[in-house]
C-alpha cells in the first residue's frame, strides 16, 4: 500500500514534530551541560570561566543534597503506595453493582482536575491551618490539641495533598482495567466458593499487573517533578525540599547558575533511569 | 453484563461508595460552599455547613481586586493556543505514522515520549535565558510555545492510537468505488477522526490549564494565567478564606466541568493507549 511517494510524504509530515521536539530537547540540554562546567553568577560577576567538575562535586557535597534525594524518594514512594493500594480498593468497590455509579465516579475523579496551586492552598489554609482549619476544629471537637500541619508534620501533609491529587488517576486506570476483566471467570470462581482474598490474589491482581505498572511509572514521572505544591505551602522548609526544589532555589533564589545546572544534570540522570524502565514497558505494549 | 446481586448487597455497596466518593470530593465541595459565605462565617467555630447567609460578595471582590478576567483570558489563550498549535503539528505526524508506518515509527514514538521526561527544572535557566533573548518572557506567545512543546508527545501519541483504529480497508473500498483523494479525506477519514481529535484537544486543554511550573516561572504581570493568580493568594492575606475560596472556585470550575466529560479519554491519553 505504501508507495515510495507516500513514504516521502510521510516523512515530510512527521518532520515538523520531530524537529521541534529535537530542538526543545537538545538546545536547553546542551546549555545546561555547558553552564554546569562554569562558574556563573549573573548577579555577582557573571560568567567567570571553566571550573571543571567543581559544581558537580559541590552540589553533591552540599549538606542539602542527600536530604533532598531522600525527600524526593519519600514523596514518590509514599504517594505511589497510597494511591496504588487505595486505588485498587476503590476500583474494586466502584466495579460493584450500585445505584448512581456514574455520579460516584465523577466525585472520585474530580481532584485530578484541580490545578496544583489551588489544591495546595485549599488544603493548607482551609484544612490544615492550626487555628481556623477544619482539622483544627475536628481535633478540638475530640478534645485534642490541633496540629501545626505545615511546620510539625510538613512531609505527611505534602504527601497527603499530592496523594489526594493522584488517587483519582490511579483509580480511574485500575477501574478501566478491572472492567475489562472477564466477568464469567470471576463469577465462576465466586460460585465455586473461592474466598474473596483468594479471588483477589489469583484472578484480579494478575489481571491488574500491567495497569499497576503503568500507574506506577506515569505517576513517578510526574511525582519526581512535584513543584507548585511545595512552592505555595512550605516553600521548601521543614524538610520538604525535593531535588527539583533544591535546584530551583540554587538557580532562581541564589542565582548560582553553574551549581544549579550541575544539579539539573543530576535530575536529568535520575529521570532517565526511570524513563528507561517506562520505555521498555510501553514499547512492549506497542508490539501487541 | 452487570452481575446480579441481592438488593441488600447493592445497598451496602451504594452506601460505602457514596460515602467514600463524598469524602474525596469534600475539599472541593467545602471550597465551593465557603466561597458563598461571609469572611466571618468562613472561620466560624464550629464550622457552618449550609445554614449561612449565601452571598456573592466574595466573587465581586475578587473580580475587582485582581483583574480575574485578564488571568482567565491568559489561561484560555495559553491552553487553547497551545492545543490548536499542537494539533496542527501533530495531526500530520500521527496520521502518517498510523497509515504509512515504517520500521522506525515505533522508535520515533518512544523517543517523543522520552522528551516528556526531561525534568523541567533541569532546563529552567536555559529556557529562561532564551526567553529573555527572544523577548518572550512574560508573553502569552512564549507560553503557548512551551505548553505546546511539553504536550506535543501526548498529542501525537493519543492521535496515533485513535488513527490506528481507522481500518485501512475502508479507504481501499472507497478508492475502488472511484472516490478522489479529496473526497476520501473529506467524507470518509475526517468524520472517523473527529471524535479522536476532539478528545485529544480536551485532554490537552486540561493539562495546559493546570500546568504550574512553566506558567509560574516564565510569567510576571502580563501573561500570568490562573495558576499564578491563585499562587498570589499564598501570601498571608490569603487568610481571607471566603475570598480564597471564591478565587479557587473561579479557577477550577471551567476545567472541572470539561474534565468530567473527558474522563474516559484521560485514561487513554495518559497511558498512551496501554489501558483501554
Amino acid at each position: 500500500m505504501a508507495t515510495k511517494a507516500s513514504r516521502s510524504a510521510a516523512r515530510i509530515m512527521i518532520a515538523p514534530a520531530v524537529i521541534l521536539l529535537l530542538g526543545w530537547m537538545l538546545v536547553p540540554l546542551i546549555m545546561t551541560l555547558w553552564f554546569s562546567f562554569r562558574t556563573y553568577l549573573p548577579l555577582r560577576g557573571g560568567d567567570q570561566g571553566w571550573t571543571g567538575f567543581d559544581n558537580y562535586v559541590r552540589f553533591v557535597s552540599s549538606s542539602s543534597f542527600w536530604p533532598s534525594i531522600m525527600t524526593t524518594l519519600t514523596i514518590v514512594v509514599s504517594v505511589l503506595v497510597i494511591t496504588v493500594v487505595l486505588g485498587i480498593l476503590l476500583a474494586m468497590l466502584l466495579d460493584q453493582p450500585m445505584w448512581g455509579q456514574g455520579v460516584v465516579r465523577i466525585l472520585v475523579i474530580a481532584p485530578f482536575f484541580v490545578m496544583p496551586t489551588v489544591s495546595a492552598l485549599v488544603w493548607k489554609n482551609m484544612f490544615m491551618d492550626p487555628t481556623n482549619g477544619l482539622f483544627a476544629h475536628l481535633w478540638r471537637f475530640f478534645g485534642a490539641d490541633p496540629i501545626s500541619w505545615m511546620s510539625d508534620a510538613a512531609m505527611p501533609s505534602i504527601i497527603m495533598i499530592v496523594s489526594w491529587q493522584w488517587l483519582p488517576f490511579a483509580t480511574l486506570i485500575l477501574l478501566t482495567a478491572i472492567q475489562s476483566l472477564d466477568g464469567e471467570q470471576l463469577e465462576a470462581s465466586e460460585m465455586d466458593g473461592a474466598p474473596l482474598l483468594k479471588r483477589f490474589y489469583y484472578i484480579i491482581l494478575p489481571h491488574l499487573g500491567r495497569a499497576i505498572t503503568i500507574v506506577i511509572l506515569i505517576q513517578t514521572i510526574f511525582l519526581l517533578a512535584v513543584f507548585a505544591e511545595i512552592l505555595v505551602t512550605t516553600g521548601g522548609a521543614f524538610g520538604t525540599r525535593t531535588l527539583s526544589y533544591l535546584i530551583f532555589q540554587r538557580v532562581l533564589e541564589s542565582q548560582n547558575i553553574g551549581l544549579g545546572s550541575a544539579g539539573g544534570v543530576y535530575a536529568i540522570i535520575l529521570a532517565n533511569i526511570v524513563a528507561i524502565f517506562l520505555m521498555r514497558i510501553v514499547g512492549k505494549n506497542l508490539d501487541n | 453484563m452487570s452481575r446480579a446481586v441481592t438488593p441488600r448487597r447493592k445497598l451496602i455497596n451504594t452506601t460505602i461508595a457514596w460515602a467514600i466518593g463524598l469524602l474525596i470530593f469534600f475539599p472541593i465541595l467545602w471550597t465551593i460552599l465557603t466561597s458563598f459565605k461571609t469572611e466571618g462565617q468562613a472561620i466560624a467555630s464550629p464550622p457552618i455547613f449550609l445554614n449561612f447567609d449565601w452571598t456573592l460578595e466574595n466573587y465581586a471582590v475578587v473580580m475587582e481586586r485582581s483583574n480575574y478576567m485578564r488571568f482567565l483570558w491568559n489561561s484560555i489563550i495559553i491552553a487553547g493556543g497551545s492545543t490548536i498549535l499542537g494539533l496542527i503539528i501533530a495531526v500530520p505526524a500521527a496520521w502518517s505514522m498510523a497509515f504509512v508506518p515504517s520500521k522506525r515509527t515505533k522508535d520515533i514514538l518512544l523517543w517523543m515520549l522520552s522528551t516528556k521526561m526531561l525534568p523541567a527544572v533541569g532546563v529552567l535557566y536555559p529556557i529562561y535565558l532564551l526567553f529573555i533573548e527572544l523577548g518572550l518572557l512574560d508573553s502569552r506567545t512564549g507560553l503557548v510555545i512551551v505548553m505546546m512543546l511539553i504536550n506535543l508527545p501526548i498529542i501525537v501519541w493519543m492521535l496515533y492510537t485513535y488513527f490506528r483504529e481507522i481500518p485501512g480497508e475502508i479507504l481501499e473500498a472507497a478508492r475502488m468505488d472511484g472516490a478522489a483523494l479529496r473526497q476520501e479525506v473529506l467524507y470518509i477519514l475526517t468524520p472517523m477522526a473527529i471524535p479522536g481529535i476532539a478528545s485529544t484537544m480536551l485532554l490537552n486543554f486540561i493539562l495546559a490549564w493546570n500546568e504550574a511550573f512553566w506558567t509560574l516561572n516564565l510569567t510576571a504581570a502580563k501573561a500570568a494565567p490562573l495558576t499564578a493568580f491563585i499562587a498570589s493568594y499564598s501570601s498571608p492575606e490569603g487568610l481571607f478564606y471566603a475570598k480564597l475560596s471564591a478565587a479557587s472556585t473561579m479557577a477550577i470550575a471551567p476545567i472541572l466541568i470539561l474534565g468530567w466529560f473527558s474522563q474516559k479519554q484521560l485514561v487513554r491519553g495518559l497511558t498512551f493507549g496501554a489501558v483501554k
